[in-house]
C-alpha cells in the first residue's frame, strides 16, 4: 500500500520573484494536475503547507508562495539550488471543460491568483476555445502585484482590469477592490457566461454578491474554498465543511454547492 | 464456539494468547483522572484477566490502540526518511459492544474517505477484537437509542464470571487456544445492554437552519474548550501533523501526527489572522452536527455511538445527551 504521508524531493529550477513576499517557485514533477489542485509542501524540521498548483508545465509545476510564517520563511530563506519536499496533487481542481466555449470572467484577489492561473494563461494561450475571457485581478497596492510578466501577455489577449486598493497619487490605473468593476461588465449572451472566484473568504463573499446582481444564476459561478488542512487525504479533518472535505470534495465548487457549505 | 472455563483455564488461556498476540485492555491508572485524585481507566497491555477492568467503563476509548495519541510518521536525517517499523505482533483489543461500533467509523474515515491510511491500515490488520459483555449498562451510555446495543461482529467474547469464565469464539485463528487450555464447549450468548437509563431521541429534521439555532451559544458559554470531549470519543479522529528536531543533532528530526480536537483554540487558523470557528458556541455546534447529522449526509449512518463518555469527562459538566434531546424537542415546537 502508498504511503501518502511520504513526500518526494523535487528540485527547483527556478524562482520568479514577484515581491519581497512572494515568490513563484517552478520545480520538477512529471504527472498529471491541474489548475487549482494543491501540494503539500514541506522542509524537515519545519513542517508542511498546502500550496496551489499555480502554473503547469513540460515536466514542471509552479507554486506560487506567500512568506507568512514558520514553513514559508524557511522555503524563502534557504531554497537556493536546493530542492523541497513535495506530496501531491490533492483536491479537484478546475475542470477547463466547464469554461471552453463561455465568456469567462476570473475575479482574484491577491494571492487568489495563484490556483487560476494555470486557466487564465490556459484560455490565453487557446483563445479559440473560449467566446471571451476577462480578468479582474485586485492588489493591496502596487508592490503587492504578482505574474507581472504573464499580466503582460495576458493584456494583449485577454480584457484585463488590474486593480489596486491603495495607490499613489497621480496613478491612472484602476484603483479600489474588484467588486467595483463587476457591475460594468458586458456579455454578448448572459447565459453563456461564466465566473471564477478565489480570494480570501469576505472577498469571494462580496463579489458573488456582486455577480448575482447581474441576474447571473448561481450555477455559472466557481469558487475556490481556502481552509486549513494538515493531511490533504480526508484524514485530518481540520478543513471539514459540514459533510464536505475541502481537500478531497474541493478546493473547487460550484456556488449551487458551495453557498450551502458551513464552517 | 462456545466455551466454560475454570479461573485456572481462563489464567492459562491468556497466558497462551499472550505469548502470540498484545492484549489490550482497559487497565486502572491511579490519581490519572481529569478531575483532581481521581483514577482513570484506560488502555494498556495485559497478560492476565485480573489485570482488566471489567465492571466499568473505560474513561478513554480503545481509539488509542489503533490510532496513537502521538504517532511518528518518519524519522528524516539530511536526505532521507525512514519510517518506523509497524506493531511486531498482531493484537487483541478489549472493548464494549458500542466501542465495536465505533470501530466501523474509525475504519471509514482511515480507511477509505479518499485515501487508505498506511499507519492506520497496518496496525488494523494485525488487530481483533474481543468483546466484553454490558450486563450491568453504565450509566452515561445510551447504545440502544443508537442501536450500538449488540454487536455481532467480534472475533472473541470473554466474561469471567467468579470461579468460571466464558466465552464465545467466531474467529478460526483463536479455536485452538481453548482447545489447549482444556476449555470445555458451553452456549454461551454475549451480555448485551437491553436497556439504558440515558435515553436519546435523535433529531431527525436537522437542516442547514439547525446551524443558527440559539442553543449553540447557550453551551458555548459554559464550554472551556478543552476538548476532552474529542480525546475520549472513539469516533473523533482528527489530527495535527507537527515536525521535530533533537537537540543533539539538528540535522535528524522526526514528522508526527498529535491528537487534535475541534474544541480547542487553533484548530481553523489559516494565514492572515483568519479563524473559521472563533467561537465555543460554533465550534459546540461543530460538533454536536458532526456526530448526529453531518457525518450521516456523507456515509449513510450516525457517527456518535452513545457510548456517553464525552458527558462523564467534561469539567463543565455540559450533558451532550441532553443537548440532543432538547434539540428534538425544539424542533417538535
Ligand atoms: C488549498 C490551499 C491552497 C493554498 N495555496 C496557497 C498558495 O498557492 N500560495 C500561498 O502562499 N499559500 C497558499 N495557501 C496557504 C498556505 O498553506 C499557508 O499560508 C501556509 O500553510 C502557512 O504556513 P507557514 O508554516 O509558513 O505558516 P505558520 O507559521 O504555520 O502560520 C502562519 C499562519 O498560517 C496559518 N496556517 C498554518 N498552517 C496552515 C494550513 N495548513 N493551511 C492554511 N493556513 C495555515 C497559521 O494558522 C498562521 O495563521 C493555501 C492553503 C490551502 C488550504
Ligand atoms: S459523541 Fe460522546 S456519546 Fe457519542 S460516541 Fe463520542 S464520546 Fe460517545
Ligand atoms: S464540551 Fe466540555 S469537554 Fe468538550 S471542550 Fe467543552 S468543556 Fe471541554
Ligand atoms: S486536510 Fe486533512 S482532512 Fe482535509
Amino acid at each position: 500500500m502508498k504511503n501518502e504521508y511520504i513526500p518526494q524531493a523535487s528540485k527547483i529550477r527556478e524562482v520568479i520573484r514577484h515581491t519581497d513576499l512572494e515568490y513563484t517557485f517552478r520545480m520538477t514533477y512529471e504527472g498529471d494536475v491541474k489548475p487549482g489542485q494543491f501540494f503539500e509542501i514541506s522542509l524537515p524540521k519545519y513542517g508542511e503547507a498546502p500550496i496551489s498548483v499555480s502554473g503547469v508545465g513540460a515536466g514542471t509545476v509552479d507554486f506560487t508562495i506567500r512568506r507568512v510564517g514558520k514553513v514559508t520563511n524557511e522555503i524563502f530563506e534557504n531554497y537556493v539550488g536546493d530542492s523541497l519536499l513535495i506530496r501531491g496533487p490533492y483536491g479537484n481542481g478546475f475542470d477547463l471543460e466547464h469554461f471552453k466555449g463561455r465568456e469567462i470572467v476570473v475575479v482574484a484577489g491577491g494571492t487568489g491568483l495563484s490556483p487560476v492561473r494555470g486557466v487564465v494563461d490556459y484560455f490565453a494561450r487557446h483563445m479559440q476555445e473560449c467566446d471571451s475571457c476577462t480578468l479582474i485581478a485586485g492588489f493591496k497596492t502596487l508592490g503587492d502585484v504578482l505574474f507581472k510578466e504573464d499580466f503582460a501577455l495576458w493584456k494583449e489577449k485577454l480584457q484585463v482590469i488590474q486593480t489596486v486598493d491603495n495607490a499613489p497619487e497621480g496613478y491612472e490605473g484602476p484603483v479600489g477592490m474588484v467588486t467595483r468593476y463587476i457591475p460594468d461588465l458586458k456579455f454578448k449572451n448572459p447565459e453563456n457566461a461564466v465566473f471564477i472566484c478565489v480570494g480570501p473568504p469576505v472577498m469571494i463573499k462580496f463579489t458573488v454578491q456582486e455577480i448575482l446582481k447581474l441576474g447571473m444564476k448561481e450555477e455559472q459561478i466557481w469558487i475556490s474554498n481556502e481552509r486549513k488542512m494538515c493531511c490533504g487525504l480526508g484524514k485530518c479533518g481540520h478543513c471539514r465543511m459540514g459533510s464536505t472535505y475541502i481537500c478531497l470534495d474541493g478546493p473547487v465548487f460550484n456556488y449551487v454547492e458551495g453557498k450551502n457549505l458551513i464552517d | 464456539m462456545g466455551y466454560q472455563l475454570t479461573k485456572t483455564q481462563m489464567d492459562e488461556l491468556f497466558r497462551e494468547l499472550s505469548e502470540t498476540y498484545d492484549l489490550y485492555a482497559p487497565v486502572l491508572m491511579k490519581g490519572e483522572g481529569c478531575f483532581s485524585e481521581t483514577d482513570v481507566v484506560r488502555y494498556g497491555k495485559v497478560t492476565s484477566p485480573d489485570e482488566i477492568v471489567w465492571d466499568r467503563k473505560s474513561d478513554y476509548s480503545y481509539k488509542e490502540t489503533l490510532l496513537p495519541i502521538n504517532e511518528t510518521l518518519f524519522y528524516f536525517t539530511e536526505d532521507t526518511a525512514s519510517v518506523p517499523q509497524g506493531p511486531k505482533r498482531d493484537r487483541l483489543v478489549f472493548l464494549r459492544s458500542c466501542d465495536l461500533y465505533g470501530v466501523k467509523r474509525l475504519d471509514e474515515i482511515y480507511l477509505k474517505n479518499g485515501f487508505s491510511d498506511y499507519y492506520y491500515a497496518r496496525i488494523r490488520e494485525r488487530t481483533k477484537f474481543v468483546l466484553m459483555g454490558c450486563g450491568t449498562p453504565c450509566k452515561s451510555g445510551f447504545c440502544v437509542s443508537m442501536g450500538t446495543n449488540r454487536a455481532e461482529n467480534y472475533d472473541l467474547y470473554i466474561k469471567p464470571d467468579g470461579e468460571l469464565g466464558y466465552a464465545d469464539c467466531r474467529c478460526g485463528e483463536l479455536e485452538e487456544y481453548f482447545r489447549k487450555a482444556g476449555a470445555v464447549e458451553a452456549r454461551v450468548v454475549p451480555d448485551y445492554a437491553e436497556e439504558n437509563r440515558e435515553q436519546v431521541t435523535l433529531p431527525k429534521k436537522l437542516s442547514n437552519e439547525s446551524f443558527t439555532r440559539e442553543i449553540w451559544n447557550e453551551y458555548g458559554a459554559r464550554c472551556i474548550g478543552c476538548g476532552r470531549c474529542n480525546f475520549v470519543c472513539p469516533t473523533c479522529t482528527c489530527f495535527t501533523m507537527q515536525d521535530v528536531f533533537y537537540r543533539d543533532n539538528e540535522k535528524a528530526g522526526e514528522r508526527r501526527r498529535v491528537w487534535a480536537s475541534c474544541q480547542v483554540d487553533g484548530y481553523t487558523d489559516i494565514a492572515g489572522g483568519i479563524s473559521f470557528r472563533k467561537t465555543q458556541g460554533e465550534r459546540f455546534r461543530f460538533k454536536v452536527m458532526h456526530k448526529i447529522y453531518d457525518y450521516e449526509k456523507r456515509f449513510g449512518y450516525p457517527m456518535c455511538v452513545g457510548c456517553g463518555r464525552c458527558d462523564d469527562v467534561c469539567p463543565e459538566y455540559i450533558s451532550y445527551s441532553n443537548c440532543i434531546n432538547r434539540l428534538a424537542k425544539e424542533e417538535e415546537e
